[in-house]
């Protein structure tokens, strides 16, 4: 049986470790491979890698990381921010990346899920949706969280696993940094109209949100949370632990085979 | 020295590096006498059998391998690799494979129930056959531990020699041997330490026994 995923994220700015709250007031946590090898030793399912770079020295810089992390962690890595061209999705896949989260990028061209999908498979290409909840609808949010898009959340990622996207992240921003829970909802609208893989992002503050999440949502295959982990509020392999005693399957057994 | 064969699908950085982690000395080559001169090959691949077969042959590789496998040269095949290591496969068309172990390879869709996702991809728990010894692939790893999955299509009728399943609504093969030929359906080298430990064991194979 696939064992449900335990994801931690982290945002890349200038080469180190941020995280927001509510998208707003960056705070350095750590060294991007530091944290990734602590992260892989705690068993971590799967690590996401955001550049939130401007720069084009800052994105030089952010595929020096990658390469580094990929060439010393060996677990799947999934890389986003700033993918707008298929060239980009070349640049982060020859640095170690497993598969591509697309956000932005394929709001200002559609095309780009189906380009990338067909080049290296559905498997490779992730969606990632910031929405958000206006005029009872679920909107796409675009620039991190700041520009509503206008478009409908359930469309927008129906239409995206149509053109080939092989999994998707759900990020909520009702729920980003407020640590009390999950967007069930949201993430329940979700479930209903795709059949891919989901990722719920955007709320978790204790063990208790996981255990609701995998038991109220069959459906979504993994959770992914930031600085609750980078601040060690929940430890990650206590947090498998005690979904796995609750009937939840979980990967446990990384602790026995740290690497050095 | 481990060859990793470079036939031009898939990015082998990571496989590479995992080897190195793993204690290796390995090099990506295409080089017919490298591959010749190694003590050990490993054959990776993604994306489509019929492709990757065709690659293979175009540069005589794939009478490369067989022969430098009957010769009993340790080999392994990483995923796809290890689907071209079967008779055949019916991914798109009817593809013939190295035949270095019994077997073909089918769509995984033929043999899961409704409401299991294509293609099978994420962690999952090796199980080892009943009623015949642990491969010592598998010899640092115990039965249960989970290794990473990305594949749609999966080997069948592969009979004994199947060191490895993993459940998916049914029993998929996660990996198969022959003398010193094995392949894994699964990732080693984005399976954590537990695919490290596997690839290590391959490294020491015929090495210790």
């Amino acid at each position: 049986m696939i064992t449900k995923r335990i994801i931690p994220c982290l945002d890349v700015k200038d080469g180190r470790v941020v995280k927001g709250v509510n998208f707003l007031g960056l705070a350095d946590v750590s060294s991007p491979v530091k944290l990734a090898r602590f992260y892989s030793n705690c068993g971590a399912d799967e690590l996401v890698f955001y550049d939130i770079t401007a720069s084009a020295e800052g994105r030089a810089l952010f595929t020096d990381i990658l390469t580094e992390v990929a060439s010393t962690i060996f677990i799947p890595l999934t890389v986003g921010g700033g993918i707008n061209t298929l060239e980009d999705f070349d640049r982060v896949l020859k640095c170690g990346a497993d598969k591509v989260s697309v956000n932005s990028g394929a709001l200002r061209d559609p095309s780009l899920i189906a380009g990338a999908a067909k080049k290296y498979g559905d498997q490779c290409v992730v969606l990632s949706v910031d929405a958000k909840r206006v005029d009872g609808q679920f909107r796409v949010f675009a620039k991190g969280g700041r520009l509503d898009t206008g478009l409908d959340a359930l469309e927008w990622i129906q239409s995206g696993v149509a053109n080939g996207a092989g999994e998707i992240v759900l990020n909520s921003i009702d729920t980003d940094g407020v640590k009390n829970g999950f967007d069930m909802e949201m993430l329940e609208a979700v479930c209903s109209v795709v059949d891919v893989p989901i990722i719920a992002s955007g709320g978790a503050g204790c063990a208790e949100h996981f255990k609701t999440l995998f038991h109220s949502l069959p459906k979504v295959d993994a959770g992914l949370a930031a600085s609750i982990f980078h601040f060690g509020e929940v430890s990650i392999p206590a947090l498998k632990r005690e979904l796995s005693e609750d009937g939840i399957p979980m990967r446990c057994e990384e602790a026995r085979y740290v690497q050095d | 020295m481990i060859a990793i064969i470079d036939y031009g699908v898939g990015n082998l950085f990571s496989l590479k590096c995992s080897l190195s982690a793993a204690g290796a000395d390995a090099i990506v080559t295409g080089d017919p006498e490298i591959i010749r001169s190694a003590d050990k090959l490993i054959l990776p691949g993604v994306g489509a059998f019929g492709d990757a077969a065709a690659l293979l042959r175009r540069d005589g590789l794939d009478k490369l391998v067989i022969e430098e496998a009957h010769r009993g040269k340790p080999l392994l095949g990483i995923c796809l690799g290890m689907q071209l290591l079967f008779d055949y496969s019916t991914e798109y068309g009817r593809h013939g494979g190295l035949g270095l172990i019994p077997g073909c390879v089918r769509p995984v869709r033929d043999y899961i129930p409704e409401g299991y996702k294509i293609p099978h991809i994420g962690w999952n728990a090796l199980r080892f056959p009943e009623g015949q010894p642990v491969s010592p692939l598998f010899r640092y790893i115990r039965e249960g531990d989970c290794v990473y999955f990305v594949h749609s299509f999966c080997g069948v009728e592969c009979g004994e020699n199947v060191i490895a399943l993993a459940e998916y609504g049914t029993l998929l093969t996660a990996a198969a041997a022959k003398g010193s030929v094995y392949g894994v359906q699964f990732h080693p080298e984005k399976s954590g330490g537990v695919g490290l430990r596997i690839l290590k064991a391959f490294c020491e194979e015929g090495e210790i026994c």
